[in-house]
């Protein structure tokens, strides 16, 4: 067995608490918003949009929630991580 | 053109939200981590200001009363003044934590206002109780910030005071122009739409 491979071999990190619960956050957000939309489905103006008003197309609460988790998740989540990471790593 | 009222509460309602996001976010990793990335630190303070800028137009496009316009307006001064502050903190332009204080009377002026303005009682409609549920709700929370000036790095104040911007926007998601509340409706509240 080559030994410098062996080396490279990346050993799994364990996330630490902090990193887990704020990676929970949007994906709960989005489930939240999920479950709103499938209880009160008359809130999503999209499933019938005939004779629908402007403001009743784009302001769907369900869907700001469901939009608002994944921005967290997508935009602020990774960079947060990282950081995260390396604090964790130079501490 | 103009949005129904409640969609107004409801565009609000996604900015307290973003809020409270961020604001766990900081909570759980620590304000020093949260702010080493310079747009991460000016996120929700500038949320916050941005909110108070747009009440303006709330204030003038939905006044059907002067004590509405009144509590709207409120708002409008609390919010930026809480924002601006934030945001001088974040800078470095301020630094004492006791200038967070502003968060705490604007948790109360807003508090007021919705108490004050709400003329009806508590189950004349769904609005009116949410209104009386929103204003106890952030006299009460106003301790928070206080606490935060004397223990600013506390997780578990960081943690409610975050949880109390979720609280109000799940509040001002379930906020219709006219609904029932726990079955109880006015007969002179009027007919619900929708």
């Amino acid at each position: 067995m080559n030994a410098e491979l062996v080396s490279e071999l990346e050993v799994p990190r364990q996330r630490s608490s902090r990193a887990r619960l704020v990676s929970a956050l949007g994906p709960l957000t989005v489930l939240i918003g999920f479950v709103w939309a499938i209880m009160q489905p008359y809130r999503i103006t999209l499933l019938h949009p005939h004779g629908q008003t402007f403001w009743w197309l784009v302001i769907e609460p369900p869907l700001l929630v469901i939009l608002i988790g994944a921005l967290f998740h997508f935009v602020v989540v990774p960079g947060l991580l990282e950081d995260l990471e390396n604090a964790d790593a130079t501490s | 053109m103009q949005p129904p009222s409640e969609h107004v509460h409801w565009m609000f309602a996604t900015g307290f939200l973003i809020l409270g996001l961020c604001m766990l976010g900081e909570a759980i990793v620590g304000t020093e981590i949260w702010t080493r990335r310079r747009w991460r630190a000016y996120l929700w303070p500038s949320t916050l200001f941005l909110m108070g800028v747009l009440m303006w137009p709330v204030m003038t496009f939905f006044t059907n009363s002067t004590i509405h316009m009144i509590a709207h307006g409120s708002w409008a001064q609390v919010l930026m003044l809480a924002g601006a502050t934030e945001l001088a903190l974040v800078r470095g332009k301020i630094s004492s934590p006791w200038w967070r204080l502003t968060s705490a009377l604007a948790l109360i002026v807003s508090g007021a206002a919705l108490l004050i303005h709400e003329q009806n009682g508590w189950f004349f409609q769904r609005s009116a109780f949410l209104h009386h549920l929103m204003g106890w709700t952030l006299v009460t929370v106003a301790v928070i910030p206080f606490a935060r000036c004397i223990r600013p790095r506390s997780v578990g104040l960081g943690s409610a005071y975050a949880l109390t911007f979720v609280a109000l926007a799940v509040l001002l998601y379930c906020d219709r122009d006219l609904a029932p509340v726990f079955g109880h409706l006015s007969p002179v509240a009027g007919i619900p739409h929708r």
